[in-house]
């Protein structure tokens, strides 16, 4: 066979989430994409723009903003959203917290991953939206692992893991009622160094704190944290400024940083091939809490 | 570097976690962090093995109950080739599980006991393996090392399995002794059998061809979905997204537009990174006409002397999936079919297979969870369809519940009601 007509695994794999992006706009009538402003919302993005050329993304983006994100994320956030010329969605957990919904965590290791949900869940709700579309990969975590391409969530946004459709060939179903909706993850095939290797081979714009880059730090339970307002030190912490980077983008204060000299994205795939740490393993505070710290707040409604 | 899918599936006893585990571990994508995890959560349940399985049961229920519910996906690879392996559980909604897994899959692995040769689960592995028609089905005969590499032992089980498999219907199909516990011929070649001179189970995988697997033959591109971007720069831009099914196009070709049946030209194959000469499968491109035609989603480019049926009579073989309902005679439910939804009644059940004996159980009216049965089905308007063992793509349609609207049916279309 003509060697032409053979595709190589990451053409393979952006023809599939181009497919399933397609399909999820073609059956439904209110879709939205949550956009984190992280390395897997960034080629999520990418590939809406590829699925629907020449044509604009045919759908607004959602961006949760828990008011503990790293300015250069929110930086990017409205560069990539003015390019597209796409509609933006804020929803601010502090509004939230401000108006009693949600109540803000105490102690050491506070977070506000978890008080996402319910600001989430309200915009799904006043929106209307029906599909979601979200990041999340199966390689990242073991309940992503067994969740669908297009992920039915009830009324209440809740995830019923044993209750899943099953999925065949790439016929994908979905049908709901109305207050329910689709979360649909595109790019669930993809693995880190997919993500890595598609993003220098279509220069996808990322954040900058991906790539090396000196930074205040200091270090809790193993990982260097980045100093600021939005985490609270304790006496024993010293700060240091090291040459770091970080592996996944999520809160200020739950999100860890490792040295690093990689300012490339070739030279970010030489040292992912070498490390022997999963991205959350290696980043996630929120992850490291519990077995099935994910998968419960799954069930809740999380993306 | 090829993407190549597989699927595996297995009881607790088999050695398929342990085979699974060692495809991970020697290929080096089990991390530090999740070997820790799974040798503490080991040692909490006081196992004396680090219990790989583990490493792919994700749910809490899972952990608990010490069983794997649902179809985990994992990934590898090699510098050759990328691999996704849907691994499903041997024992609840096994069959449910397994049509879900093959129904991607361009290899299965089917594990076999040495000691025990082919037994009842073997059997239905394989079946459901060669019902799902996929391409390529690897027979890990495994323990060898509990029979001392006997090279007669081996032979033996091959010679059972292949008489048995002179009843299903697979093309290619493979055998390779193996100890997954010990590593000997799943990664690297066992010094304990100098009489295998064959690959190692992940050579294997590294070696099978599948490209050539994909029908090349009859083009058929079923239209997802419009793109019509009314903005200045493209104001009388109309194109038809979708990805290829089978058969190649290429820009100038004389095409069908069906149902319509209006014939014109294939104007350009555009994509993002600019237009393409040709699309093969399973390129997702958007394909612009010469003429300006009605055109829509659900209907299906083909060429002129090479069109699908059109019909609304079906025969069928269909894998029963919901716990809640039975599919019965007389039966109304959705059907999605390519890029179309319409409903179907069901119009004759003729028989449920028996999978384990392979025996056709007729005088049957209903089948029930994990049940594979043909029927005939009759749908409110015409689909656009092949036979399933010519092409996957547009012979495979998945049946919907019109008030749960849960997933309860897979289907493979045999041909047209007879």
């Amino acid at each position: 066979m003509s060697p032409r007509y053979k595709l190589s695994q990451v053409d393979a794999l952006e023809a599939e989430s181009i497919h399933i992006m397609r399909e999820a706009v073609a059956e439904s009538e209110r879709p939205v994409l949550l956009f984190s402003g992280g390395k897997d919302s960034a080629v999520v993005l990418h590939l809406a723009r590829k699925a629907f050329h020449p044509a604009r993304v045919p759908f607004p983006v959602m961006h949760i903003d828990t008011g503990h994100n790293f300015p250069e994320v929110i930086d990017f956030r409205d560069r990539q959203v003015d390019r597209l010329g796409a509609e933006l969605i804020v929803v601010s957990v502090q509004d939230a917290i401000d108006q009693g919904r949600v109540v803000e965590e105490r102690g050491r290791n506070a977070s506000r991953n978890r008080l996402q949900i319910e600001p989430l869940v309200s915009a799904i709700e006043e929106h209307g939206f029906d599909v979601v579309f979200g990041g999340a990969r199966r390689d990242e975590e073991k309940a992503r692992a067994k969740e669908r391409v297009f992920s039915f969530r009830d009324e209440f946004s809740q995830w019923d893991p044993k209750a899943q459709r099953p999925e065949l060939w790439d016929l994908y179903n979905s049908r709901i009622r109305r207050g329910e909706h689709v979360r649909v993850f595109p790019i669930s095939n993809w693995t880190e160094s997919d993500i890595w290797g598609y993003i220098g081979a279509q220069e996808i714009e990322l954040p900058s704190i991906y790539f090396a880059h000196r930074r205040r730090v200091f270090t809790r339970d193993g990982m260097l944290m980045a100093e600021s307002d939005h985490i609270a030190m304790t006496g024993d912490e010293d700060v240091e400024e090291r040459t770091v980077r970080f592996r996944t983008v999520g809160d200020m204060p739950v999100t860890g940083a490792f040295e690093s000299t990689a300012t490339t994205v070739a030279e970010i795939l030489e040292e992912i091939s070498a490390t022997r740490i999963t991205e959350r393993g290696a980043s996630r505070a929120d992850d490291r809490m519990a077995e099935a710290a994910m998968e419960d707040r799954k069930r809740e409604g999380y993306f | 570097m090829e993407l190549v899918r597989l699927a595996t599936t297995g009881s607790v006893d088999d050695g398929k976690s342990t085979l699974i585990g060692r495809l991970l571990h020697d290929t080096k994508q089990i991390f530090v962090d999740q070997m820790e995890a799974i040798e503490e959560a080991s040692r909490q349940r006081g196992t004396d093995y680090v219990d790989l399985a583990l490493l792919t049961d994700g749910l809490r229920a899972e952990r608990e109950q010490g069983i794997t519910i649902d179809v985990a996906y994992r990934y590898f690879s090699t510098p050759k080739r990328s691999f996704i392996l849907a691994d499903t559980p041997g024992h609840i909604q096994y069959t449910r599980n397994m049509v879900t897994g093959a129904s991607t899959a361009d290899v299965a692995l089917i594990l076999v006991d040495v000691r025990n040769g082919v037994i009842e689960q073997t059997r239905r592995h394989s079946f459901i393996a060669s019902l799902i028609e996929v391409p390529h089905l690897v027979v890990c005969v495994n323990k060898m090392d509990l029979v001392d590499w006997s090279q007669d032992a081996y032979d033996e089980v091959v010679a059972e399995f292949r008489d048995f498999a002179t009843r299903l219907n697979i093309s290619d199909l493979r055998f390779v002794p193996v100890s997954a516990l010990t590593g000997d011929n799943v990664v690297d070649h066992s010094a304990n059998m100098a009489w295998y001179h064959g690959p190692s189970v992940l050579e294997l995988l590294e070696e099978i061809h599948i490209s050539s697997d994909r029908n090349l033959i009859d083009v058929r591109f079923p239209v997802q979905y419009v793109i019509r971007p009314h903005t200045m720069e493209h104001q009388d831009y109309r194109g038809y997204a979708g990805q290829v099914a089978s058969g190649v196009l290429k820009e100038g070709d004389e095409i069908v537009v069906l149902p319509s049946g209006y014939e014109t030209t294939i104007a350009s194959i555009d994509t993002f990174d600019g237009p393409v000469a040709e699309a093969v499968p399973p390129m997702s491109v958007v394909i612009r006409l010469a003429d300006d035609l009605d055109v829509s989603r659900g209907d299906m480019i083909a060429r002129p002397n090479n069109q699908p049926h059109n019909g609304q009579d079906l025969d069928v073989m269909v894998c029963w999936m919901s716990d809640d309902r039975s599919l019965r005679v007389g039966n109304k439910l959705a059907i999605k079919h390519t890029s179309n939804w319409a409903r179907v009644v069901v119009k004759e059940c003729n028989y449920r297979l028996d999978i384990n004996s392979l025996h056709r159980v007729e005088d049957v009216d209903e089948l029930t969870l994990n049940e594979i049965g043909r029927f005939q089905l009759r749908s409110t308007r015409p689909l656009l369809f092949d036979e399933y063992r010519r092409n996957r793509a547009t012979g495979s349609f998945i049946l919907v519940d019109e008030a749960t609207n849960d997933t309860v049916g897979a289907g493979m279309i045999l041909g047209r009601s007879q």
